[in-house]
């Protein structure tokens, strides 16, 4: 019985509802809710296993799963390979619809520039920056394969009704300032708990003026902050981002004005600056100038968080046509077939490549150190990806700092951590 | 009797588990590199049923259930801990390990006290001391997917019984 339906509703609340089968649900409520699409990476081989022992023949929906391999493509060993083959096996048997093997990417960008992901529906993925669908306004969030086995198996999953913080940025960006200077700002700020069970919801001038691209960068790092979800309320450039890439009618859910929020934040965009991520904690975010001069010795442009044509471009333009320092590795990994070829026709990987870096195939890459790219002790990487804990790039003892694609460019020229705005 | 490990904030599931080794796939594998880039000690200092106490947001990070598999392998019966990152806790209850949120146990424990939990009575109690920490029981059908053995238990016994309730 729901009596306070003249009550503003977030995005979340929407979106669960609708899932849910409800006129309207409140946060903390527990609802069993209806997935609408729901993707796993390798980690389908360990969804296969417990799908199995669940015992029901059939996903409950073949078209609204998705598998792909994007951590370790294509295979570097014999282990990967034999479970790259038997994830084949079972897509072929049950008859997926979207199994995409692994030539297309990482799995979020993928999920977003193939239209899977679309606004005011619930979508669930092995992975944790699965919040990043919310660039498109899908309510989004990882899971583990356990739990992913239970939605094959049912279609549906149990949810706690997050609440909803609100980060509003105004104003213009600087010049060489972008999305991730911004969200690495807020995880400083809140914290890497400060939106745990809980989604972020970003808007303002700042957000409107932003492309898919950049709200990518942010909902994907919204998980850094712990949240379930990250958001950007669908408007006339996710429409357009849309159109020819997810299949109509799109049902675009918007907050309404009087929605409730847990908290409001606001930042004037004129106010960032270059940022870093210290080792070892996402949140250890300091200004890029108090550690401008420390070398570096692999620069990794990439991933789900940075790895788009924008991102490539932007990082090309601080480059100029200056060299790879010697002694630094550039990484280039593009989060896709489709944005590796974006930047082909754009000149970018003529540029790269001249430039002296190594461009990898689109994928997951080093950034979690299973595959490629890894450090040795004492070595330190700048890189535009989601992470630095401890070890996650080789060695425990190396070093990530986590920043911008313009800040990896300049620290990759320069040989040590630069400011991009003095390249 | 079960002992603490104890730890602090924000341990990370690239502590727990690193992620060089996520092409591992036979859980007594995995026990191997638990905790190994946190506290390469815990392995061989682990004892069945044991219990690890620990600050906020336990097990932040990726998505891997290893990080949950590794620690259940090596021996660990149960998490309690400030606050829980959202996914580790489900992927905990989903594989049958319990996860208790009680603000205060990390103050409360040392490594090697013998510690005792009351998942229903909600109570944490530190035996070496003397002294207990007492907490909200989770909500009742987390308790039955526990009792059950995890979701994948829980899902057959419920699929058998012809019910998608």
């Amino acid at each position: 019985m729901v009596l306070g339906t003249s009550v503003g509703q977030t995005i979340a609340q929407k979106v669960l509802a609708r899932a849910a089968g409800h006129d309207a649900v409140e946060p903390g409520e527990i609802v069993s809710a209806r997935v609408d699409m729901a993707m796993s990476p390798e980690n389908a081989r360990l969804v296969m296993e417990a799908f199995a022992r669940i015992g029901v023949p059939r996903v409950w929906d073949s078209a609204r799963v998705v598998v792909l391999f994007d951590h370790r493509v294509p295979a570097p060993n014999i282990r990967t390979a034999a479970a790259h083959r038997e994830v084949r096996a079972f897509a072929r048997e049950q008859g997926l619809r979207h199994f995409l093997d692994a030539r297309e990417g990482v799995c979020h960008q993928v999920m977003v520039e193939h239209g899977f992901a679309r606004p005011g529906e619930l979508v669930v993925g092995t992975d944790s920056h699965t919040t990043t669908y919310g660039a498109v306004g899908a309510l989004s969030t990882g899971i583990g394969a356990t739990e992913m086995a239970g939605v094959w198996a049912t279609g549906e999953l149990w949810m706690r009704v997050p609440a909803t913080h609100m980060v509003r940025v105004d104003g213009e960006m600087p010049d060489r300032v972008g999305a991730k200077d911004l969200v690495l700002r807020y995880i400083g700020d809140v914290g890497p708990d400060g939106a745990d069970y809980a989604c972020v919801e970003f808007a303002g001038g700042a957000v409107s003026g932003m492309g898919v691209p950049g709200r990518m960068t942010l909902c994907n790092m919204a998980a850094e902050a712990g949240a379930k979800a990250g958001l950007v309320a669908p408007d006339r450039r996710t429409l357009a981002y849309l159109r020819g890439r997810a299949r109509p009618p799109l049902a675009p859910v918007r907050p309404d004005a009087d929605a409730t929020y847990a908290s409001r934040r606001a930042y004037d965009a004129a106010d960032l600056e270059p940022l870093v991520a210290a080792p070892h904690a996402v949140g250890n975010v300091h200004p890029v100038s108090r550690y401008a001069g420390l070398e570096v010795h692999q620069a990794v442009l990439g991933s789900c968080t940075n790895g788009r044509f924008e991102d490539m471009r932007a990082a090309a333009e601080v480059m100029g046509d200056r060299p790879v320092a010697p002694g630094v590795r550039m990484l280039v990994v593009p989060a896709s077939r489709r944005e590796l070829l974006r930047a082909i026709r754009a000149g970018l990987v003529g540029r790269f490549v001249r430039a002296g870096a190594m461009v990898l195939n689109p994928g997951c890459g080093p950034c979690l150190g299973a595959h490629e790219g890894a450090l040795a002790a004492g070595e330190r990487a700048i890189s535009s990806t989601s992470r630095n804990f401890r070890g996650r790039m080789g060695d425990p003892d190396s070093e990530v700092f986590l920043a911008s694609p313009e800040t990896v460019a300049a620290s990759a020229v320069a040989g040590v951590i630069a400011d991009p705005r003095e390249a | 009797m079960p002992r603490a490990h104890v730890y602090g904030d924000d341990v990370n599931t690239d502590v727990i588990y690193p992620g060089r080794y996520s092409e591992l796939y036979d859980p007594s594998d995995m026990a191997k590199h638990a905790m190994e880039d946190l506290d390469p000690a815990f392995r061989d200092r682990v004892r069945p049923g044991d219990i690890i106490v620990a600050g906020r947001n336990f097990g932040c990070g990726s998505s891997r259930e290893q990080a949950v598999i590794c620690l259940q392998r090596a021996g660990v019966s149960a998490v309690v801990a400030t606050s829980f990152a959202r996914i580790f806790f489900r992927n905990a209850i989903n594989l049958g390990m319990p996860v208790v949120e009680a603000p205060g146990a990390a103050d409360a424990f040392s490594t090697g006290d013998e510690v005792g939990l009351d998942l229903r009575a909600g109570v944490v109690r530190n035996l070496s001391r003397g002294t207990e920490v007492s907490f909200h029981p989770l909500p009742p059908f987390l308790l039955e997917i526990l009792d059950d053995g995890g979701l994948v238990a829980h899902l057959r016994r419920r699929l058998e019984a012809g019910g998608r309730g």
